[in-house]
Parts: C-alpha cells; sequence; structure tokens
C-alpha cells in the first residue's frame, strides 16, 4: 500500500476511536413478527433499520448502521425494557339485539376481562362501539358511541370497574368481518372493551 | 362581596383538580426509584395512575425508570438519569387522526408504538438533540449519552 494511504486510514481510525456514541438506536423484533422498521434521520444523513437488533450509532457527525447482539442489548437496555407498561388487551362482548344483555357465549368472555383486570395495575378500560355497514359514517358513529356508553353502564352493573372508564364509538371504520357497504352481519355488531 | 380568603381556597382547588382523562396525553403506570414530572414551574412526583399532559417533562434519577402508555397505547419505559419530553400529543378516538412528538434529551427510552403509528406512521415522530426518528408500527430502544 502507498504510504500515504496508510496515514490517511490510521487517521480515520483514531478519530472514529476518539469520538464517543452520543446517540444509539435499536430496533427490537416485532411481538407479531410484522416487518417494522425506524428512520433515523441525523443532519444530512438517514438510516434505515427494518430487521431486527440493527443499530444505528451517532459518532461525531456519522450515523454507523451495525447490528447489536441480544446480549448486549439485555446489557443495555435490560432494566429499561423491564419497566414497559403491560401490553393492552381486547375483549369482544356481543350482546343480545337491542339490549345491553349479554349473549351467553359472551359471559365467559366478561370472566376473562375480569381476570385481567384483577392482574393489571393501574388498569384503564377503553369501551369502544362497532357497527356492520349498515347505514352511513355518521349514522354508525352515533350508533356506536351511544352502544359504548350503554355497555359502560351495564359493566359497572356487573362489578366491572376501573380508574378510567373512557368510551368511544368507531362505526363502521372496523369491521371484524369485511364485507360491502350496506350489509346486515352480527359479527360486526359488537362491542370491544379494551384494557389498558 | 366574596371575602379574600374564600378566593384563595377557590383558586387552589380549580388548579389542583385532575383534568378528565380524555385530555391527558398519557398515564404514568410504573414508577420505580426516583421520578418526577416537570410541568410548567412545578415539580411533581410521580407515582402509578397519575395523568401526563402535553409539554409534561419526565425526569427520572439515578435510581429511578418509569413506565408510561400514551392514549394512543404507544407504551414506553424510561430508564435511570433520564430526561423525556412529551412536546405533541393529539389522538382522535374516533378516527384515528392525530399526530404526536416524543423527545429523548438524555438516559435511554424502549418504545412499542401505538395506534397513531399504526394508522398513519408519518404522524409519529421521536427525537433526540441529534437525531429525528421515524417509524413504521415498531419496537426500539433508544439512548442518548450527554
Amino acid at each position: 500500500m502507498k504510504g500515504t494511504h496508510v496515514l490517511l486510514l490510521a487517521f480515520v481510525a483514531m478519530f472514529a476511536l476518539s469520538a464517543c456514541v452520543s446517540e444509539r438506536v435499536v430496533l427490537l423484533p416485532s411481538p407479531d413478527g410484522k416487518p417494522s422498521a425506524v428512520v433515523v434521520r441525523s443532519g444530512e444523513t438517514e438510516k434505515v433499520l427494518d430487521q431486527p437488533y440493527e443499530t444505528v450509532k451517532l459518532r461525531g457527525e456519522n450515523q454507523v448502521k451495525d447490528v447489536m447482539d441480544v446480549q448486549e442489548v439485555k446489557e443495555r437496555f435490560g432494566q429499561v425494557i423491564a419497566q414497559m407498561p403491560m401490553r393492552p388487551v381486547s375483549f369482544t362482548l356481543y350482546f343480545l339485539e337491542n339490549s345491553s344483555e349479554l349473549v351467553p357465549e359472551s359471559r365467559k368472555e366478561l370472566d376473562l376481562l375480569r381476570s385481567d383486570l384483577q392482574g393489571r395495575p393501574i388498569a384503564e378500560i377503553l369501551i369502544i362501539g362497532h357497527t356492520d355497514t349498515i347505514g352511513g359514517l355518521q349514522q354508525n358513529d352515533a350508533l356506536s358511541l351511544k352502544r359504548a356508553i350503554a355497555v359502560r353502564e351495564a359493566l359497572k352493573a356487573e362489578g366491572i370497574e376501573a380508574q378510567v372508564m373512557d368510551v368511544a364509538g368507531r362505526g363502521k371504520r372496523e369491521l371484524l368481518i369485511p364485507t360491502k357497504d350496506e350489509v346486515s352481519e352480527a359479527r360486526n355488531r359488537r362491542v370491544e372493551v379494551r384494557v389498558r | 362581596m366574596i371575602k379574600p380568603q374564600w378566593l384563595f381556597i377557590v383558586l387552589i382547588t380549580l388548579v389542583g383538580s385532575p383534568a378528565f382523562s380524555a385530555d391527558s396525553a398519557g398515564t404514568i403506570k410504573r414508577v420505580t426509584g426516583l421520578v418526577e414530572v416537570e410541568r410548567g414551574a412545578e415539580k411533581l412526583t410521580a407515582a402509578p395512575g397519575m395523568h401526563l399532559f402535553v409539554n409534561d417533562k419526565v425526569r427520572t434519577g439515578t435510581d429511578g425508570a418509569v413506565g408510561i402508555t400514551l392514549r394512543d397505547e404507544t407504551l414506553l419505559s424510561a430508564g435511570a438519569n433520564s430526561l423525556l419530553s412529551l412536546d405533541k400529543f393529539d389522538f382522535n378516538q374516533t378516527t384515528y387522526e392525530g399526530a404526536m412528538q416524543t423527545s429523548l434529551k438524555k438516559g435511554k427510552l424502549a418504545v412499542a408504538t401505538g395506534k397513531l403509528a399504526k394508522a398513519s406512521p408519518k404522524s409519529v415522530e421521536f427525537h433526540t438533540p441529534n437525531s429525528i426518528l421515524g417509524v413504521r408500527g415498531t419496537e426500539f430502544v433508544m439512548e442518548v449519552n450527554e
């Protein structure tokens, strides 16, 4: 190798060693195995992390992309990850037509809901009404919200309580069973009790 | 005419009363060691169940750690000697429209993104002193050294 090249390499290596890592980002595997990504932009450069454990370090102005081994992730971030709140969970309830009475099959869901609440510190509940595609957007938004409010009362009557019990109507935005517009589908007419 | 001391009591009550959860950006779920919430000029001791609001800063001490769930179900946890800022948070529970920006000024943060990132990835950003992070339905950890 020419003398000048060796010198340049040594200089670059020294500079890199002396500049400490000011920032670090590591992509973790997604719980459902689905693809995920983080895009990290620092100044003029950008790095995409789209495989589990890919990491980007910032050394001075330079972004360096690498892969962090699981052991190092545990050492650096184990304590932080251990403090993550419990993941939210949904319980889906169905009711007898035009009433706040649960269908027999949903009784079991109610028991599972109770169980979850017992094991969850600072549980917060969000009751979400959903409709099928019969009717317009606004109509179903109003109907699903009204349903959620009624279910909140029904849950309280069942002895279910939490520090927060919010309600929301999602209308026909989140069909459980995909259908065309104006299709009656009982499985879409449901109330989701989201515990977080 | 209202006596001055009555006025004083009413003012204190208004300032101290908890806002409805619908206005909040999130809730503190877990606290270890010393954790404080800086809200304007106030410094509040963090406790599980406490609601957080936009512009709140969460600061952990040398033995501190905190777990937070935001209203769109983004999960956050900060380690010791960390400073987290909830810069922006807006989330419509019906339409899933909104935006959020959270900054890690120093320390360590773990993130599991929630409904906002799922509905509209571009509406979610994480900031550090030198970087901006965009996400795509993601779990990640980050670290900022002083």
